[in-house]
């Protein structure tokens, strides 16, 4: 069975992101790197290997840059990039890329997982994984910081899901939509070997003509975006004779503040 | 098309804080937009929970007991929310910005083709149109985002916790809880819920009013201890940075930043924790931050309001007594 994972590039999460006076965002020469939680999701697909999984397809809808993101990914070790890039696609929300990202699995064969990080860091909003398993009609496994356990001949799923309270371990039917949290697995470097090969691949590019996505249009705009205004006034650096005098100064501050 | 709506989410029949504080968010709502406010309860304690948010602001709520709702999934919180919101056609639906509510959110988005904002730390209504404000970029920028076009699907917000007032509970007030049936019976759910292991009575991280924090310079997992004394004395929450959760000194479940969990607590002790952006990422909204480091160029004085520059065994245990004695 086939594996699909999603990407999207982000950033840099160091990167200084600004708003210029035109309104764009701007992230400096700041390089855009695959969105640090997909990078979990390429490095469970790639695991899965070894418990059955025959095939791998990193799917990624954006502009141009976004190959940088698929090719990590193959450097990584999958097998075969998609890229989705259509100019009706430039404002999309979650129900767009959802909706574009069913599409292209549903034309793709044997699918029996899509794989996607949590959230993205720049506009993420961590609805996409469950808006594509919706859409497709599968089961819907987000958060998940285990594969307890998988079998793809039997179509079934076990998975350890990280929610506020605690870990849920919850059962399923692949196909699956799952969504990783950092937890999972510790993604590894690229070999060189890897990088070689991704740098001469060949990206396929799919048109929304492809995925006959007609009337397909975002329900929500951004309006406005700005920078923080910086933190206003210094740290106040609490200093004492004794160490007990300067926490005891701090201790003041804060019931002060009503914080405590 | 008339009516603000919260869905009120529990874990053991327990409400989250942040679904009362839509409750609350949708009561300053109505007063300005003249509609009436119905909360949504599914699950264990429904019909208690519809109490409590009659009590805590809406007018009115509709609730659902079942075994198939008991524990948490997807598939049928979705498939009742989404056809109890199809039939009554609210203008406005809220949930919080929580693991739960992203997912039956994003469901209901795409069966009602209706847009969501998530993440919202801030609304106004500005004569037709619904102004949100969320961070974007990992919380460096703020960006303020309107639905398109709603047609006749409600405007969908997660609000993020603790981003508006919780309000306090009102014994007056009453109103009619409709009770309702679920959409999916067991048979027709492929999800089974297995079991469920807490976190054993530590405080959220997203629901706690102050943070302790430890980074790097704890040293091992050992070192944790007096940043949780200090925890205990402050009833505080226990925050990591990656740097130590990668060491494998304490669980990821207490990361804070850009790959863990985005907190804004009204009080952040960051102890050894040098303040890499993308720990700030997850922190910088917290209402007062106080940083605790030997090394005084570390970033993290830059974002704080407080400091002392020290060695934190000494100053973590010091601070801990000094809480002590004036807090009694
Ligand atoms: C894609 C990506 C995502 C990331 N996501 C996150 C995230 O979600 N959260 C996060 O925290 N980081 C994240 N990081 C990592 C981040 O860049 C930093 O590496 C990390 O935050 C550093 O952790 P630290 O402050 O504990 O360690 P350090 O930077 O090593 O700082 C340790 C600090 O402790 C001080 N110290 C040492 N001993 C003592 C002592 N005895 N008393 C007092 N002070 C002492 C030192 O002066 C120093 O300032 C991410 C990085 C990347 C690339
Ligand atoms: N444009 C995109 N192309 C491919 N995958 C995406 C795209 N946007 C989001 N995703 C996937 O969906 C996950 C959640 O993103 P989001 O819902 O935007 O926060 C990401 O971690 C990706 O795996």
């Amino acid at each position: 069975m086939r594996i699909v994972i999603c990407t999207k590039e982000t950033p840099d999460t160091a990167a200084k992101v600004d708003v210029a006076p035109d309104g764009s965002v701007t992230w400096g020469d700041a390089p855009l790197v695959i969105n640090p939680w997909d990078e979990y999701a390429v490095e469970e697909a790639l695991l899965l290997g070894d418990r059955g999984a025959t095939a791998t397809t990193v799917v990624g809808v954006g502009g141009e840059d976004t190959k940088e993101a698929l090719k990590h990914a193959l450097a990584m070790g999958v097998e075969e990039a998609i890229l989705i890039s259509d100019p009706t696609l430039v404002d999309a929300d979650t129900l767009v890329t959802s909706r574009v990202i069913a599409q292209a699995v549903r034309k793709l064969d044997n699918v029996g997982l899509v794989m996607l990080g949590k959230i993205t860091t720049d506009g993420g909003s961590g609805q996409t994984p469950a808006q594509v398993g919706w859409r497709l009609g599968w089961t819907i496994l987000t958060y998940v910081s285990k594969i307890v356990d998988i079998d793809f001949s039997a179509g079934t799923i076990t998975v350890e899901r990280l929610l506020e309270e605690g870990k849920q371990v919850i059962q399923g039917k692949l196909p699956a939509v799952v969504s990783v949290v950092k937890d999972i697995n510790e993604p590894r470097y690229p070999s060189f070997m890897g990088i070689r090969k991704a740098s001469r691949a060949e990206i396929p590019v799919w048109g929304a003509g492809d995925l006959e996505l007609d009337g397909i249009s975002p329900k929500v705009k951004w309006v406005e975006i700005e920078s923080l205004p910086p933190r206003e006034g210094e740290c106040q650096i609490l200093e004492g004779e004794t160490v007990e005098e300067a926490a005891g100064m701090l201790a003041d501050k804060l019931i002060e503040e009503k914080v405590v | 098309m008339s009516g603000i709506w919260v869905w009120i989410e529990q874990h053991e029949g327990k409400a989250a804080n942040v679904s009362w504080e839509a409750v609350g968010l949708a009561r300053t709502l109505a007063n300005n937009l003249g509609e009436p406010v119905t909360a949504l309860v599914f699950g264990s304690n429904a019909p208690a929970l519809a109490e409590e948010a009659i009590r805590r602001g809406a007018d009115s709520a509709v609730a659902c007991e079942d075994t198939t709702l008991v524990d948490y999934r997807l598939e049928p919180y979705a498939a009742l929310l989404s056809k109890l919101v199809g039939e009554a056609k609210p203008s406005i639906l809220l949930v919080g910005s929580t693991t739960r509510g992203i997912d039956v959110m994003g469901a209901l988005a795409v069966d009602l083709e209706a847009g969501t904002i998530a993440d919202v730390v801030g609304i106004e209504v500005d004569g037709g149109t619904i102004k949100a404000t969320t961070p974007a970029y990992s919380g460096k920028l703020m960006a303020t985002v309107v639905h398109a076009d709603p047609g006749d699907a409600p405007r969908i917000f997660a609000i993020r916790s603790r981003a508006f007032p919780l309000p306090d509970g009102d014994a007056g007030r009453t109103g009619e809880v409709k009770m309702v049936e679920p959409v999916l019976a067991e048979d027709d759910i492929v999800t089974k819920a297995v079991s469920f292991e807490g976190t054993g009575g530590e405080i959220s991280l997203t629901d706690a009013g102050i943070i302790v924090s430890g980074g790097r310079g704890v040293g091992g997992p050992e070192g944790y201890e007096p940043l949780r004394e200090l925890c205990g004395v402050l009833d505080a929450a226990l925050g990591a940075s990656r740097a130590s959760v990668d060491a494998g000194w304490i669980p990821y479940e207490h990361q804070v930043g850009q790959t863990g969990k985005v907190v804004a607590p009204d009080l952040y002790i960051a102890c050894g924790i040098s303040g890499a952006v993308q720990h700030q990422a997850g922190m910088r909204t917290s209402k007062v931050i106080v940083a605790i480091n030997k090394d005084p160029e570390a970033p993290i004085f830059k974002l704080a309001h407080y400091g002392i520059v020290g060695d934190l065994f000494q100053v973590v245990p010091a601070l801990t007594q000094a809480f002590k004695k004036k807090l009694g």
